[in-house]
């Protein structure tokens, strides 16, 4: 099946000046996103996880657009959307909605729930008669779980998981075929984030949705997705099968981020080894040469500082950018 | 003792079927305001005032430009105030009536406010809410324009104005027109820019809104809560300003006249023993003032909670 979604080496550079700087002083470039590549089959879920800092969101603002690409494509169902000017983006935007962290804050208080969710609606079809409005928006509440005589109520008079229900209302009225979920559930409860979890997932199955699932919880990305991207630095370190990735990581930052997910019973987390990741990530502003993950990589060896490894295939569908990755154990010590 | 569970359960019922009124963040500041017993007397006398202005001139039988030249020369005891000659106000020197002149000077110094505070609340919003919205090279060359507009000695300017285009109220409510929406653009720029990174504006761009909507339906009525309280503290200094200008004789010309005229003159005539030409205009203007002060602190402590 040809994929809905095709990201070809995108790059999302920002340029940052000094404040007090010249005009005509070049500006610094932060790389948060750098020749990142991967496809999405039509229904697929595909969760991208790495740490904050890690170009995740940048990564999600570039697909919807909220954010200018500066290099690369994104073919949507054929079409580039990076190389798009603004009157066609708006148009091609209906089909790619999202969906926020922070669930309050992504809703006007000023506005009524109604009014939120309808938004969408009255913007690409203004000439949608109020009653079907209002009749389709008291239907997506009650599909996403709200009772539909809250429409005249104000985001503020809600919980925040019922924000992220009205969130992704908002999302689905225009019935869209791609949905970019950027940290959907980790500003909420864990009691409430498996609700909306699993009532993404039944939307997704319902609706046929192709899902962009984006978190730094690898136990919630594992449950919702079908395959999942490894970021570092604004780079993909590894991707892979959701269950294959998080048994059977390969590279070393995926199995850094497996170990440091917690097992819920003491005993068996005490007893584990734990390969703790030590350092700060790197200033994008200035990213190391050759493998971006090599200052605190374990398995670090001085090749690593050359050339940048390339994403090579190792299995069907998994795909690794480290050309040590089938190493026991660490080969040398550096530094 | 229980109620009845079938009562319970119908009640229930209804109450899932009412469509529920939500309580929007307006109809929270407005119980915020009435809870503020200055500003709520104040907001009362403030609408007293504008009736006086509007309605008062009904209550008397004298023209405000009217001279009774029966009184020349013996103003300063026949034309005290009183109910029976019917000038409750008294009169001013030149005889005229001071109830009917008062209500005309209320009435133009309420105008000056308004006709100040609307173009700061249209103008000065959108331009300021616009440039902060863009950003970048917008924004600095539409702040620069602000920059040297207020650079520019207003006071200075306009009474220059005032004297080759001719001593006229139009004149008056264009100089303020001029220079009271500079404040407001730049305190709707500020809060706009930081608006514009909450997420859902953000959101609204994401499902593709257009940016002058964007503006108008997203950004512009987050800003309206501390637009109306500058606004209303605006007011008060528009209505000083109008006042100083007349004072100094370059505004409203007569016949006509302005709180500030009239004080100017009652200030004059201060040693010949007719107080009440300057206490009455004055105490009209001072309770305006006061008023529209503590509207705009009620207003403010009502708005944004956060800042008390």
């Amino acid at each position: 099946m040809s994929p809905i979604l095709s990201v070809r080496d995108l790059s999302v550079t920002f340029d940052v000046r000094r404040p007090g700087s010249w005009p005509w002083t070049p500006a610094r470039k932060l790389h948060a996103v750098s020749e990142v590549s991967f496809d999405l089959a039509p229904g697929e879920c595909l969760g991208v996880v790495g740490e904050s800092g890690s170009g995740k969101s940048t990564l999600a603002r570039a697909i919807v657009g909220t954010v200018p690409s500066s290099g690369g494509n994104i073919f949507f169902e054929g079409a580039d959307l990076a190389n798009m000017d603004a009157r066609q983006r708006r148009v091609h935007r209906r089909d790619v909605q999202m969906i926020f962290q922070d669930p309050l804050a992504a809703l006007n208080p000023r506005m009524t729930v109604g009014e939120i969710i309808a938004e969408p609606l009255i913007t690409h079809e203004p000439k949608t008669p109020r009653k079907q409005v209002t009749s389709r928006v008291r239907a997506l509440m009650e599909r996403v779980g709200l009772l539909p005589n809250l429409v005249n109520r104000y985001p503020h008079e809600f919980s925040g998981g019922q924000c992220q229900r009205i969130g992704i209302a908002r999302a689905l009225i225009l019935k869209p075929k791609l949905i970019i979920c950027d940290e959907p559930v980790s500003a909420l409860d864990v009691s409430v984030q498996a609700q909306v979890v699993n009532l993404l997932m039944e939307l997704q199955r319902d609706m046929g949705l192709s899902m962009i699932f984006i978190a730094h919880d690898l136990s919630v990305v594992r449950h919702i997705s079908d395959r999942i991207v490894v970021m570092y630095l604004g780079r993909v370190m590894e991707t892979a099968a959701s269950d294959i990735l998080t048994t059977a990581p390969e590279h070393p930052y995926s199995q850094a981020l497996i170990a440091s997910v917690p097992i819920p019973d003491p005993v068996l987390e005490r007893a584990r080894p734990r390969p703790i990741l030590e350092g700060e990530l790197p200033s994008p502003l200035a990213p190391p040469s050759g493998c971006v993950f090599r200052t605190r990589c374990p398995k670090v060896q001085p090749s690593c500082a050359g050339t940048r490894p390339a994403l090579q295939d190792i299995a069907q569908g998994h795909q690794v950018a480290c050309p040590f990755h089938a190493a026991q154990q660490v080969l040398a010590v550096t530094g | 003792m229980l109620p009845n569970p079938s009562t319970v359960e119908s009640v229930a019922a209804a109450m899932d079927m009412a469509e529920l009124r939500g309580r929007s963040l307006w109809a929270d500041a407005r119980t915020r305001f009435s809870r503020n017993k200055a500003a709520v007397v104040s907001l009362v006398l403030l609408i007293l005032i504008g009736a006086f202005a509007v309605f008062g001139s009904y209550l008397t039988t004298h023209e405000r430009d009217f001279i009774d030249f029966s009184l020349t020369g013996r103003y300063a005891y026949l034309g005290v105030p009183s109910f029976e000659t019917g000038h409750y106000f008294g009169t001013d020197a030149d005889g005229r009536d001071l109830y009917a002149r008062t209500v005309q000077g209320t009435g133009i110094s309420l105008m000056v406010g308004a006709v100040g505070a609307l173009v700061a609340v249209t103008v000065g919003t959108l331009y300021g809410a616009t440039a902060g919205y863009f950003g970048g090279r917008i924004d600095g060359a539409m702040m620069r324009i602000v920059d040297i507009l207020m650079s520019i000695p207003f006071m200075f300017v306009l009474i220059l104005m005032l004297v080759i285009f001719g001593r006229s109220i139009f004149m008056l409510f264009l100089g303020i027109g001029l220079i009271s929406w500079l404040d407001m653009a730049r305190i709707a720029r500020g809060q706009t820019m930081t608006i514009k990174n909450k997420e859902f504006v953000e959101a609204a761009h994401a499902i593709g809104v257009h940016p002058a909507k964007i503006i108008l339906r997203h950004i512009v009525p987050n800003l309206l809560g501390i637009v109306i309280v500058y606004a209303t503290l605006l007011i008060p200094n528009m209505i000083i300003f109008e006042s100083f200008i007349s004072y100094l004789g370059l505004g409203v010309q007569e016949p006509d006249t302005s709180l500030g005229a009239l004080i100017g003159e009652g200030a004059r005539n201060m040693g010949n023993g007719v107080l009440w030409q300057l206490f009455f205009p004055l105490f009209f203007f001072v309770m305006t003032i006061f008023a529209l002060f503590f509207v705009g602190d009620g207003l403010r402590d009502a708005l944004d909670p956060k800042d008390r």
